[in-house]
């Protein structure tokens, strides 16, 4: 076991882990956020997508060590102290861009990486940008609505809800 | 996945100090690593982490030319950093697996672990690239030995891959939807001297180069030189996927739309 000390959402977190142990169970198990989710854990579903020094990667195909040191954000540092959703978070309840709700925190994670690097993204890119995220539901109309309205960019002729 | 410790070097001379110990496996971006642990595949005692090495990082030209690449630098940085001097190769690491997959895997990694599916193979290959170890430089046309197989030896690290910048290329991927790997992918590098063609996804052997491909086009650079070729079959991965058959056709289908490509 060794001693892992990160920034988790913008608060110092530390602990004891195993060398197997991945990024999401770290996360999950010993600081008890379990908005990160675990779909596959072969690192295609992307339901585990949290930023590591402000990059999106797949949690569940990292490990714990690795991330000493890093500045971490997960689903539960999007919205504010007081409960009020982010942008992202506000357009998928908007635009009904959630089903289940299983993929959401990877989904909204992977927007909000994706919106850092391209404000305004057109369709095609928020569709390319998605490829590691996968949709059981496949709810992906409204999920890339919701990323579309979510940079201000009018969605009225995108695919109806 | 059974447990093991990690390591994590600040330098390579580190790394290859504790690489010397027994079952010890050096780890990069760990997108294919980590899924073959957690297949237990694999069972090294001591993973030795080559992510903290920042002599590792980085795209960089040399006096004579060449496009630099350290092994520990991500697919999604060399999408970024490449995209100047060496578009196809920008755009090979831009459509590698997913974007937070291509935050995490290094190009030193692909190249060391030598799917017979991955990318960057064909990108070395094609270009007559130059592996570059702790120890030594490998030409590609030595390095790459077969399945999953380099001329690496135990404990040794790809420190950069150098690419000679060629007049015009193109990688052209038929992509298996699931895996994002391709189901066969041709890189095409046109020099002043001749023109390589390296696949991948195809041959149970791993990348290769299509020679006769290479010969038609360095006479003739166009779609119709290659449109009389057909690869060999008897030695492609047959599977669920796609027959040997298919394969070797999609291997015409794609060096000809990847001339296209560059013939506009």
């Amino acid at each position: 076991m060794s001693e892992v000390k990160m920034t988790v959402n913008g608060k110092a977190a530390s602990g004891k882990v195993e060398g197997r142990t991945l990024l999401v169970q770290f996360l999950r198990e010993n600081l008890k956020l379990t908005g990160t989710h675990v779909g596959c854990d072969t690192s295609q579903c992307g339901a585990c997508v949290v930023h590591v020094n402000g990059q999106a990667v797949k949690s569940c195909t990292m490990l714990a060590v690795e991330a000493d040191g890093a500045e971490v954000s997960t689903i539960e540092g999007q919205a504010a102290p007081d409960g009020t959703l982010n942008t992202i978070q506000q357009a998928f309840q908007d635009h009904h861009g959630l089903q289940c709700g299983f993929c959401t925190p990877g989904m909204v994670m992977s927007a909000a990486a994706l919106l850092k690097d391209n404000p305004k993204p057109t369709e095609a890119d928020v569709r390319h940008y998605l490829d590691g995220n996968i949709c059981r539901c496949t709810g992906y109309h409204n999920i890339v609505k919701a990323i579309m309205a979510a940079s201000g960019q009018d969605v009225s002729t995108i695919a109806a809800e | 996945m059974y447990n093991f410790d990690v390591e994590v070097p600040a330098t390579v001379a580190e790394a290859v100090e504790a690489l010397g110990r027994d079952e010890a496996q050096p780890i990069s971006g760990g997108q294919t690593l980590i899924p073959t642990l957690k297949a237990r595949l694999a069972a090294p005692s001591v993973l030795v982490s080559l992510n903290a090495i920042a002599e590792l990082k980085g795209v960089r030209k040399d006096d004579a030319g060449l496009l630099c690449i350290g092994g520990g630098t991500t697919h999604a940085q060399v999408a970024k950093d490449a995209e100047a001097d060496y578009p196809a190769l920008a755009s090979l690491a831009a459509r590698i697996g997913d974007p937070a997959v291509r935050n995490r895997g290094t190009i030193g990694g692909s190249v060391a672990n030598n799917d017979p599916s991955a990318c960057y193979p064909a990108a070395v290959l094609g270009s007559g690239g130059t592996v570059v170890t702790n120890n030594r430089e490998i030409a590609a046309d030595d390095y790459f030995i077969g399945m999953f197989e380099t001329a690496l030896d135990e404990g040794e690290i790809v420190t950069e891959v150098r690419f000679p910048v060629p007049e015009a290329a193109h990688y052209e991927k038929h992509i298996q939807p699931a895996s994002r790997f391709p189901l066969v992918a041709v890189f095409v590098a046109k020099f002043a001297d001749g023109v390589r063609v390296a696949v991948t996804g195809a041959s149970e052997n791993g990348v290769f180069r299509w020679t006769e491909a290479e010969e038609a086009l360095s006479g003739n650079f166009s779609a119709d030189a290659v449109a009389g070729l057909k690869a060999d079959g008897s030695q492609m991965i047959s599977d669920l996927h796609g027959s040997g058959e298919y394969r070797a056709h999609l291997v015409g289908v794609m060096t000809k739309r990847a001339v296209a490509a560059i013939t506009g």
